[in-house]
């Protein structure tokens, strides 16, 4: 059994076996193994040379990664929280997302760290960034909910020749676990994938969403209710044809993510819903996400302001009686 | 060994490339001012001695950042005229496809990382591009040029920071033409002896008269050969002087006398340089005739070029945004 954190680990390592291109750059990743110890042991099988220290220079860093892969190398850049990528925002939403449009010049580096609220973080340690970078053309953004994806979306992103910021959720890193398969495998970027069919209603959801949903639908289960749940998987490029095929089919839809509402990808998805699926819909489309305030710390305040499956659950019972 | 300042008629090539930058502006600006070229442009006329100062002492495999007034960068590191005249225009052959415009001047093949609109945004990537020259120990070298604005920049401090820290092999060179847009350098830092700086990172640090490209060549030789044989990053000021406005349509006096910018003019590099030829006997009249007239048949050339090239397709807008032919731009990476 391998924990999301480990799958994480292993696909990292497996892409650094496979090219000595591929090196990590990061704050207190080599010596001490990470905030989170995604990178522990690296500088032990890589050496120094693969597993930089920096130090706390989030532009720096996403700079530095930048111009190292213009000249082909690898580089996978952690942030200490995806918080902090605001401090390296330029350099990733205008220059390293941009290189491909102005000059066909691949960027084959991957930005990757927690993201994420339920570990009473607080306001700058608890967010869900990806909307930022979701309305920058040029960026692929990943945001993998289980160890099987997390491991073959790590190895895709590292074996892209575009961007990709790769969310990793921070509650996740050691609750989920599963078997993996021995060997390689990738999981592709830009696929959907429905984790569970159903035939009365969707949740379109991502990351932490997909175990809220997942425990939700075990409990409408038991009261005659199907639900589908489809994990994006990728939010940026969109598979728009998955997320349709299932409105299609069961005519209800819930949106559901951790980000907060207001400009969050749940908007965009239900314009789409709008856009294309508008005459299979039986119900308003629904989105469940967190409410437009910072993360608040104390954990009483920060369970109020998640979603979480009992709030999953109220709101499919009232979207299936409509 | 001898340093490359010796090398028999390097001051003659300084000459023609300082000229080629300063003709190609003045027809850009004229252009420009005919209304025939789209957008905006900073024009680099007076800081000549800089870009082909320091470019003299590079390869085609060695790596520039530069800036959005970054035409004369571009064109020193060996971009071609028609192809930067071309992206002036938006044209189909522009260096960018007509998709990036004056400040998204790219060029791999020649080491040009890109002109670079956001202040300072390229110090970090040319200490990315030397930190892997080091990690494949290729022997390769980047510049990051920037001007004085750029050093109080955020960008500044990282990325000289972690070229320090791991001495990697960059030279930092800051054009320092004492305003950022119209601010005056004394109002935008107490010190304004930006080489001084240097020793916050732990680099040798020099400034030369930025008008000066053989002063401007020594400096940037001996920064270059120590980034080469492993002594680590330097900070290279070079003190000058923009002939013209901020942006073309700027007239770039009211926040700068016209004394002090009569008297700047006075110190042409061009000029300069072109009467030391003259007297140190290193060039005849003839030969710098020739050299001149070589210069105005290229340029005249780019803009035939540019003016006779195709616009791109209107849908070419929504395309490149990800990889479409497969192998085509990574296979400058063989290099």
């Amino acid at each position: 059994m391998a924990t999301y954190l480990e799958a994480i680990r292993e696909g990292i390592g497996e892409e650094m076996e496979r090219d000595p291109g591929v090196f990590l750059i990061g704050e207190d990743i080599a010596v001490y193994g990470g905030a989170f110890k995604i990178t522990a042991g690296m500088l032990d099988r890589f050496g120094e040379r693969r597993v930089v220290d920096t130090p706390l220079c989030e532009s720096g860093i996403v700079g530095a990664a930048i111009g190292a892969a213009l000249m082909g190398l690898r580089p996978v850049a952690e942030m200490q929280f995806m918080d902090f990528i605001s401090c390296g925002f330029d350099q990733v939403v205008n220059f390293a997302a941009k290189c491909r449009y102005r000059w066909n010049a691949p960027v084959p580096m991957v930005i990757r760290g927690p993201s994420g609220g339920g570990t009473h973080g607080g306001p700058f340690h608890s967010q869900n960034p990806e909307a930022w970078f979701f309305h920058t053309p040029g960026l692929k953004v990943v945001a993998p909910a289980t160890p099987y994806d997390a491991k073959g979306l790590i190895k895709s992103s590292i074996r892209d020749n575009d961007p990709v910021l790769f969310f990793e959720h921070k509650a996740l890193y050691r609750r989920v676990k599963e078997d993996l398969p021995a060997g390689d495998y990738t999981v592709p970027i830009g696929k959907a994938k429905v984790v569970r069919e159903g035939k009365d209603l969707s949740v379109i959801t991502y990351g932490s969403g997909v175990h809220m949903a997942l425990e939700a639908a075990e409990a409408l289960d038991r009261e005659g209710v199907s639900m589908e749940i489809v994990d994006l998987r990728t939010l940026l490029p969109l598979d728009e044809d998955t997320v349709l095929a299932s409105v299609r089919k069961t005519s209800r839809v819930i949106l559901l993510h951790e980000d907060t509402l207001t400009g969050g990808i749940g908007g965009e998805l239900a314009a789409r819903i709008a856009e294309k699926a508008f005459e299979f819909l039986d119900a308003p489309v629904v989105r469940i996400a967190a409410p437009d305030t910072p993360v608040p710390f104390s954990p009483v305040l920060e369970e109020a302001f998640l979603p979480n499956a009992r709030k999953v659950l109220e709101k499919a019972r009232w979207l299936c009686a409509y | 060994m001898a340093t490359p300042t010796t090398q028999p008629g390097l001051f003659l090539e300084a000459y023609r490339r300082m000229l080629l930058l300063r003709r190609f502006e003045l027809k850009a600006q004229e252009l420009y001012r005919r209304g025939e070229m789209p957008g905006f442009i900073h024009l680099y006329v007076g800081e000549e001695a800089v870009a082909v100062g320091v470019c003299l002492h590079l390869s085609r495999e060695d790596y520039v950042t530069s800036t959005h007034r970054g035409h004369g960068h571009a064109l020193a590191k060996g971009i071609s005229a028609r192809e930067v005249m071309a992206e002036l225009f938006g044209k189909a052959t522009g260096c960018s496809g007509g998709r990036g415009g004056s400040m998204h001047l790219y060029a791999p093949d020649v080491g040009f990382l890109g002109t670079n609109g956001l202040v300072g945004a390229g110090i970090p990537v040319a200490a990315g591009a030397g930190l892997a020259a080091q990690l494949r120990r290729s022997g390769q070298v980047a510049v990051a040029f920037f001007g004085d604005g750029a050093a109080n920049h955020g960008a500044f401090h990282e990325g000289l920071n972690l070229a320090g820290v791991w001495n990697l092999p960059v030279v930092f060179v800051c054009e320092n033409n004492l305003y950022a847009t119209q601010t005056p350098l004394r109002m935008a830092t107490k010190n304004q002896d930006i080489s001084s700086r240097a020793a916050a990172y732990g680099m040798p640090g020099a400034a030369v008269d930025g008008n000066d490209v053989e002063a401007v060549s020594a400096a940037a030789a001996e920064a270059l050969a120590r980034a080469r044989s492993g002594g680590g990053p330097s900070l290279l000021e070079c003190r000058t002087y923009r002939f013209l406005g901020h942006h073309e349509g700027d007239p770039g006096t009211g926040y700068r006398s016209r004394e002090e910018v009569e008297a700047w003019k006075k110190r042409c590099p061009i000029a300069l340089e072109r009467a030391r030829l003259i007297e140190r006997a290193e060039a005849a009249e003839t030969a710098l005739q020739d050299i001149e007239r070589e210069v105005e048949e290229m340029i005249a050339g780019a803009v035939e070029f540019a003016l006779a090239s195709p616009l791109p397709d209107a849908a070419e807008a929504l395309r490149h945004v990800f990889p479409e032919a497969a192998g085509s731009a990574e296979a400058v990476w063989a290099r």
